[in-house]
């Protein structure tokens, strides 16, 4: 590729390139060194902007309830990993040929596919202290009521359990379409070896699941990270903050209470917290584009 | 195959295996169901507490036709229309011109503005919010749908663009290598060669980003506050606080919320799920 009409092809690039690239430094790039910038100054939103160094930083450190989100975004992360092997366990589960199978699978799909706010809504029907199915289950077994969504000790359990729903139903899809493409004559060597159950799903399947196995680790990741609609639509971060979460706080502080650069500099925290996991991702897709 | 195909297994091992797929169908969509339910129900159901039982009398007709008549969810459903098309439109287009320029062009920079793209879709939003917000109010764009799609275009152009750029890169060289010993000019190439070759990721990727733009809540509540513009996700969300006690309308009005995506996701099922999982042949 190259050579002739090389002159047309220097500038073509550029043109095919330019309205993607200018939308999106307007609008993604130039925005988050503008935050970054931002997370220096105090500023109302509206009035003056005053620079005040790394004070935001300093009192956000200092801030209870910046630990308080942080914690409840750290639980997120780790009861989020549960997505990918219960995910997987549901694939296992419906990787037959039976009638009706494909319709079963897409319908366990369904709730990746509706608005987090209905999934909320649902949720807080389930989770309702007077009439909820939540509590009619636990009844049956001589529980107590518990007001999951009230109890500052169960409210963000109940709302990661809400956004490991749809979670589960990605993953799901992931290693449903990783299943479809193992490679039948591997297995049916390790079949022949005496290969079977928890074995052969151990050293024959999951190696050859690694692609589906990292983008669902990397997606439930920044999926815990980016935590929003679900609180938001639930509990508003309450009761008194105990659920929230950084994007929820940073929201609040921001829109709620006109502090734009302290709400800058929770969210540049959580820019760089999002980092590690977009440089790892980064990575491992590069280095498997040179291979 | 794995695990053992269940034409492999005994009778009795079928039939239970059968019964199970259906029974745990039945209890992962328990909540969908519910308000399925809960959206054909009588208000004397709802003050009664039957929340869970079947209705005792079936207003399915009526609850809809009160929600769409006595509440403002046909101008959310509208408005969720009128800014999802426009924006899915212009993302899959921007970032096919994209994804073409960096599969089958050869510059310095590439890789660097090919991994921008794919860095900017992974950021959290709200990294985003101050100056995008301020950005929309100073363009006049606050509360109107275009303020909207056109956020919507920008950020969904890096998914987009790694997307197509990666199905793109799959095409043979050969053919455009061909028209251009022909003479063809570069545009013409992208115009009749390229762009009936990538029909089918034009589907899979409009599939799946009308899902994520339909559902999205976050902006609708940063760039709009008015009931004209609002999509229906954030309309939910305010009906929620006004008919407080009328849970089989936000029911009815959560099952619309719901519809249009899920139609689509049936109706382009395959397509959806090459979407999804383009990435995850890669990595």
């Amino acid at each position: 590729m190259q050579k002739l009409h090389s002159r047309q092809q220097q500038w073509m690039p550029v043109l095919f390139l330019a309205p993607a690239v200018i939308l999106f430094v307007v609008y993604v790039i130039f925005p988050i060194l503008q935050s970054i910038w931002l997370s220096f100054y105090e500023w109302d939103g509206i009035g003056e902007k005053t620079f005040v160094g790394f004070s935001n930083y300093l009192e956000l450190f200092d801030d209870y309830q910046f630990w308080v989100a942080l914690k409840n975004n750290i639980y997120w992360m780790v009861f989020f990993m549960l997505a990918p092997p219960i995910g997987l366990g549901i694939a296992l589960f419906l990787n037959q040929k039976i009638m009706g199978i494909r319709l079963v699978k897409s319908m366990f799909f369904f709730p990746f596919v509706i608005s987090q706010v209905v999934v909320g809504l649902v949720f807080s029907w389930f989770y309702d202290p007077s009439f909820g199915l939540f509590n009619k289950a636990i009844g049956l077994f001589g529980m107590e009521p518990v007001a999951v969504l009230s109890d500052e000790n169960w409210v963000t359990f109940g709302i990661i359990v809400a956004g490991l729903w749809p979670q589960i139903a990605y993953c799901m899809i992931l290693y449903l379409t990783g299943l479809n493409n193992l490679n039948p004559d591997q297995i049916e060597a390790a079949r022949l070896d005496g290969a079977h159950g928890w074995k052969m799903l151990r050293h024959v399947i999951l190696p050859q699941l690694r692609p589906a196995t990292f983008i669902a680790v990397v997606v439930t990741v920044i999926g815990a990270l980016r935590s929003f609609d679900l609180v938001a639509t639930m509990t508003s971060g309450g009761p008194f903050g105990t659920s929230s979460v950084l994007a929820y706080f940073m929201y609040e502080q921001s829109i709620f209470n006109y502090r734009a650069g302290y709400g800058a500099a929770i969210a540049t925290v959580l820019f760089l917290i999002m980092d590690i996991y977009i440089a790892y991702f980064l990575w491992r897709m590069l280095k498997s584009e040179k291979a | 195959m794995f695990p053992t195909p269940i034409e492999k297994r005994s009778l009795p091992f079928n039939l239970s295996y059968r019964a199970a797929v259906w029974i745990a169908l039945a209890l992962w969509l328990l909540p969908l169901v519910a308000v399925l339910l809960t959206s054909a129900r009588s208000t004397a159901d709802i003050n009664a507490g039957n929340y869970w039982g079947i209705p005792s009398e079936w207003m399915l007709f009526e609850n809809y036709m009160t929600v769409f008549s006595e509440t403002p969810m046909l101008r959310y459903l509208l408005n969720s229309i009128f800014i999802t098309l426009p924006a899915v439109f212009g993302a899959v287009a921007l970032s096919t011109l994209a994804g073409y320029a960096l599969a089958k062009f050869k510059f310095r920079g590439n890789v660097a503005l090919f991994a921008a793209f794919i860095a900017g879709n992974f950021v959290p939003f709200q990294i985003l919010m101050i100056p995008v917000r301020d950005l929309t109010i100073s363009m006049g764009l606050y509360d109107t749908a275009s303020g909207l799609i056109l956020f919507h275009i920008a950020f969904q152009t890096g998914f987009c663009t790694l997307f197509m750029r990666n199905f793109i890169v799959g095409l043979p060289d050969e053919l455009i290598e061909a028209a251009r010993v022909e003479g063809v000019s570069e545009w013409q190439i992208f115009w009749h060669i390229v762009l009936p070759l990538v029909r089918p990721a034009l589907a899979a990727l409009s599939v799946l980003i009308f899902t994520f733009i339909w559902n999205d809540y976050f902006w609708a509540l940063v760039l709009v506050q008015s009931d004209e513009v609002r999509p229906i996700t954030a309309g939910i969300s305010a009906l929620k606080g006004q008919w407080m006690a009328s849970w089989q309308l936000i029911a009815a009005g959560s099952i619309v919320a719901a519809l249009p995506p899920v139609i689509l996701f049936f109706a382009m099922q395959r397509h959806f799920i090459a979407g999804l999982t383009l990435g995850a042949t890669k990595g």
